[in-house]
Parts: structure tokens; sequence; C-alpha cells
């Protein structure tokens, strides 16, 4: 033991340097521990894109697909569902898709590259449950005004059968559409946009 | 002359402090002598947690956290592990009765202001418990890999996406994947076994240091460590071993009573404990047609399908849990116990009450207009409960407190009383039977509504 006394400003010093390459070293470490909880390299390859078939599909059908794990569906409209999502714009939230996500190709009126057939990531963009299709006009349960579309059974947001969002709903944004585009008249490819102009 | 044995006890004192411990937790730590039938859900909160920890290390010796194979194994606990349907069952009743049970215990706090100054560390510590518990029994929810637990884990992890500019990379890091995958259970599978519970168990230490610091409240919330006898011990106090530890057991003996009725005759509770779509495997492209969280989220659920606004939605619902933790600084109401506060705090924990069984109740149904706008009302009443606090309980005309605890009429003491009205509500009237007239009792109308007039009264009185 000396007997100078305690120089405090240099144990003051001495604390805060330690602390302060303590705090380094343990944001150091934290980075990698964290990170590791991220998509592992086999989870982002899996992402590869689908090809669907919609040679059989009948007029009103809609199918369902499989693409990252998520359900795509592919309804095929008929003239009259068209014409209602022509008129009926007055209750959605975001009749011009300004908010929304789709490809360029699909940015437009009926939300699709071929007006009849439509494709849509079956999430609701609200927490994630798969809504159900509902095309029947004015059921029981969904009372006089319902023109045929989606209908979440987690939270109750209606989507109409372009996907968009009705106003007072949880629901922020329509339907994602995912990036698609024909291979021939009858083969579409989920998952890739690049060939849009076929 | 000294045995070997209590040379070999001796040793072990001389290096740890078991006589001090328990002298200062149990055999000397003096606890108020009026607790009621509300001071039974600590201990069994504790007791739930030893079955959750037994239970649960017995399952993952069978369970397999894989998305491809969990479902099976949950059934193969279920049919072929001796036993594994009554360890199963015991874990999956136990998260109920865990959460009942933890209800209840809040529950207390609010009527007797166990939250209030100097306990607002013990209800922090509480409340952390009540945010590590859900975490816990959600995560849980997924292992089985059935349709609600896949879709109740979407719904949940996609809460995170709500939050501006990190939501979305934040939902992707708590996944792990796209959508809700093997790489998510697997992590659920670590968090629910290992990382949350430890927390648990520190948390619970640090509930009942806290506790045994300032010691426990009481049903008439008067400090007992105010007046002390020449021995320095509380006048109104009494050792919690025996008294308590003795007392504790006849709870838990009727609590076990209930747990084990549930287990052995109703282990699913008609789809409310474990619910009907769950025994179907997990499915990524079909959402079941009804989805409803287990009944112990569906208040806070309610409250976040009441919003008609993703993010709103989502602040709401962690509102709701976060005004929890503020209300020992909302309340300003100089008295602690319900019976010596004014009308006004019963009348307010009336509203709350019906409001917080109310949104429990429309979180399980299906999201109609109607319902919506009923959850909406209850919502604005829970909230109003709590932020309106600092205003109500200003104005409160609250009682004089005494200075000892008080004697409450025990149930020997109430039978008289129960007699005179049972007689009031019946009358004798002459009855021909086998040629004889006999007397028999009936009920008498006027006798029954003067009753009811009179309890409906008190009942009146008692809010006041």
């Amino acid at each position: 033991m000396s007997d100078q006394g305690v120089d405090r400003s240099k144990r003051q010093f001495l604390t805060t340097a330690l602390t302060v390459v303590g705090a380094v070293g343990t944001g150091y470490i934290a980075v990698p521990f964290l990170s590791q909880m991220q998509p592992s390299t086999k989870a982002k390859a899996a992402g590869a894109p689908v090809e669907i078939d919609i040679s059989k599909m009948e007029t009103g059908q809609l199918i369902r697909a499989a693409w990252r794990g998520k359900p795509v569906w592919v309804l095929n409209r008929t003239p009259e569902v068209l014409e209602i999502l022509a008129t009926e714009t007055d209750k959605l939230a975001d009749p011009n898709s300004l908010e929304s996500n789709q490809p360029e190709s699909s940015n437009n009126e009926f939300r699709s590259i071929k007006p009849e057939i439509f494709i849509a990531v079956g999430l609701c963009t609200h927490l994630g449950c798969s809504p159900t299709f509902r095309p029947e006009i004015a059921p029981n349960d969904l009372g006089e005004d319902w023109k045929g579309g989606f209908f979440c059974p987690c939270h109750g947001s209606g989507f109409d059968l372009a996907g968009r969002v009705f106003r007072g709903v949880p629901a922020p944004t329509n339907l994602d559409v995912p990036p698609h585009h024909y291979l021939s008249e009858t083969r579409i490819l989920i998952g890739d946009e690049s060939g849009a102009d076929a | 002359m000294k045995t070997h044995l209590e040379n070999c006890g001796n040793w072990f004192l001389d290096r740890f402090p078991l006589t001090k411990l328990w002298n200062d937790h149990m055999a000397q730590y003096y606890a108020p002598k009026n607790f009621n039938f509300w001071y039974f859900f600590g201990s069994l909160a504790l007791l739930v947690l030893v079955n959750q920890f037994v239970t649960g290390i017995l399952l993952t010796m069978n369970y397999k956290p894989d998305a491809g194979l969990a479902f099976d194994s949950v059934e193969y606990i279920m049919r072929e592990v001796p036993w594994g349907w009554l360890v199963r069952y015991m874990h999956s009743t136990g998260a109920s009765a865990f959460f009942l049970v933890v209800y209840l215990h809040m529950f207390r706090g609010l009527i007797y202001g166990s939250f209030k100054q100097p306990r607002e560390l013990i209800w922090i510590f509480g409340m952390l418990l009540f945010v590590a518990l859900m975490a816990e029994a959600f995560m849980g929810y997924l292992l089985p890999w059935g349709q609600m637990s896949y879709w109740g884990a979407q719904v949940i992890i996609s809460l995170f996406s709500a939050i501006p500019v990190i939501g979305d990379d934040l939902s992707l890091w708590v996944r792990g994947d796209y959508v809700i995958s093997d790489a998510t259970l697997n992590r659920f599978f670590a968090f629910h076994v290992i990382a949350i519970p430890i927390i648990l168990l520190m948390l619970v230490f640090l509930h009942i240091v806290a506790l045994h610091e300032v010691g426990s409240n009481n049903p008439d919330g008067i400090e007992i460590k105010a007046s002390k006898d020449p021995w320095g011990h509380p006048v109104d106090g009494i050792p919690f071993h025996p008294y308590y530890t003795v007392k504790d057991i006849v709870g838990v003996s009727v609590f076990i009573f209930f747990f084990a009725t549930v287990l052995f005759y109703m282990p699913e509770m008609g789809g409310y404990f474990l619910e009907h779509a769950n025994f179907i495997p997990a499915d990524p492209l079909a959402t079941p047609e009804h989805i409803a969280p287990v009944w112990y989220f569906t208040p806070f659920y309610a409250i976040l399908r009441a919003i008609p606004d993703k993010f709103a939605g989502v602040i709401a619902m962690g509102g709701a849990i976060v005004v929890l933790f503020l209300l020992p600084w909302l309340d300003r109401s100089p008295v602690k116990s319900i019976r010596y506060r004014g009308g006004i705090y019963k009348k307010a924990l009336l509203m709350f009450v019906i409001s917080f069984l109310g949104l429990g109740y429309l979180g399980m149904q299906a999201p109609t207009a109607g319902a919506t706008i009923m959850a909406r009302i209850f919502t604005a009443m829970y909230f109003g409960f709590f932020l309106l606090m600092p205003i109500y309980t200003r104005w409160e005309k609250t009682k004089p407190v005494p200075k000892q605890l008080t004697e409450q009429p025990t149930i020997e003491d109430r039978i008289p009383g129960w007699k005179a009205t049972f007689c009031e509500m019946v009358k004798e009237v002459p009855i021909e039977k086998d040629g004889t007239t006999v007397m028999r009792k009936r009920p008498d109308t006027s006798g029954i509504i003067n009753v009811l007039m009179r309890t409906a009264k008190n009942l009146k009185a008692s809010l006041d």
C-alpha cells in the first residue's frame, strides 16, 4: 500500500475505459449471436419460382399453390365479377392500389396481367391469416352489401375479388400480388417477373 | 455426547446459513394474521410452476422439435408412451390453471391495493412474470404443430411487422424464415424449455425477495410492522411457518381437487384449453375457419381486433399490458384496501371486471359487426379504468382505516344469520297425507321477495 492517497481521477479514468472496452466487446459478440437467428442460407435459397398450369381452370374457379411456403391463389374471374370490380369502388380503402404491393405489370384496374386471371398471395396484409374465398353475393353472415370477395376469419378484414381491401377493417393494404409472368397462354411462373412482356 | 449425525449437521451449518434462511423466510417471517382465501393464489402459482417444470422435463424426453415430426411425436406421447397422456394433460391443463391462478392473484392485488407503496417493485416483478408467462405459453402452444399452433403463431409474429421501419425485418428475425417453419419451431422449443423458464425462475426469486423485504399486504391494507410487541414482532403478525404453510396445504388440497377433475374428465375443456383445430396437423395453405387464441389471451386479442388499424391495434394491445405496470402510480388514493375505499373505486373496478370478462368472451367469438362494437365499448372501459384513475381516485371519499387488523365474522358466527334468512323464506303449511294433516315447509313468496330486496339493498350499499 502506498501512502500517497487515492488518485480518484485516475481510478475514474480506468473504470470508464474498462467499461467502454467491455461494452465494445459485448457489442461485437452480440452481432453473431443475434445474426444466427436470421434466415439460414438454405431458407433463403428455398424461394425458387413455381410454375402453375391454368389450362384446366373453369370460370369462377380458385386454385391454390405454394410459393416460398405461402399460399398463392389463381382465380379465374367471370365477366360479371369484372363489371362489379369496375363499378363498386366507393367502399374500398385503396381502389387504385397506390399504397399496395404489386408488380408493375399488374398495377392496373383489375390488378392482373390478364383481366380475368387474378393472382395474389393468399395472406391477409393485417396479421397473415389466409382469408376464405367468398364469391357469393350477399350471403347471410357477411351482409347485404357483400358483392363477392375474400373474408379473413381471424380479424374480419374483407377484400374484393381484385384483392382490394375495404375501408374500416384492420388490414392496411390490398392483398399482395406476387411477381409473375406468363410462360405461355396457360402456364404462369410465380416468383419471377423478368419475362413480363410474354 | 454428540452423535455423528449432529456433528455432520453442525459441519454443514457452520458453512451454510440454512438456519438463518429458514428463520428469515419461514419460521420467523411474520405475515398478517387475517389472510383470506385470496391469499392462496401466490403459493398455488408456485405449485403450478413446479408442475409445469416436472411435466415439461418429462415431455421433452419424447417430443421432437421438428416440423416433420412434432405433431406425430405429441400423438406418440398421448398414445404409446406409458402414462404419457397424463403427463401431457397435466402440462396443458397446468398452463390454463397457471393463468387462472395468476389472474386471481393479480385481482387480489387490485382489491386490496397490494401494488401500492411500498410494494411497487413487487408489482413490477409480478407484471414481468406475467409477460414472461405469456411468452412461455405462446411459444409452448406452437410446439404441438397443429393448425391453431401454426396460425396463432403466424398472427402473433405478424404483430411485430406492424412496427414502422424495422417491423418486417424484426418479424423475419423472430421467425428465422419467410413464413412459420421448422426454423421457427426449433427456436421456440429452445425458448420454451430453456430461456424463458430461467427468466421465470429469476423473476420468482426477485418477486419473493422483494415481498419478504417489505412484508405482505393484507385484506385490511394496514402495515402490520407499524405496531410491534416488546419482542419486536408485529402484533398482528403470525410466523409463516407453521401457520400459513399448514393453511396453504388446505388451499392446495382444494386446488388439486379441481385440477384433477379437469385433468381426468375434461382435459380439453370443450376446446378452451386445447382447441379442436389443433388436432389437425399444421397446414400453411389453409387458415382454420374460426381462429381464436387460447382463453387466457382472448381479452388482449379482442382489444387488438377492436381497433380498425393495424399499427394502432398492436399499440392498443401492448398498451393494455403497459398500463398494468403503471398501476402503482396511477392510483392516488391514500387507502389501500377496498374495505375502506370510496364507492367510486368499487364501481370502477366492477366496470373493469365486466370489461375484462366481456373482452375475454368476445375474443373467442367470430368478428361480427355487433361483436366489434361491443369490443370497442369494453376496450374503452378497460383503458378508462386505468387512465382515468389519477382523477377519480382523488375524488374518492375514503372511510377511516383502523390502526389494527379487524376481525371478520367466521362461518360459525354467520350460521345463525343464514338460518334466520332461510326461515324467512319458507312457511309451514298444512298438507293432507294419508288422512292426517301434517305441517310441511314450503317456499314463501313474500319472504323471498323481502330477502331479495334486502340483499339488493346491501349489495348497493356495499358499492358506496
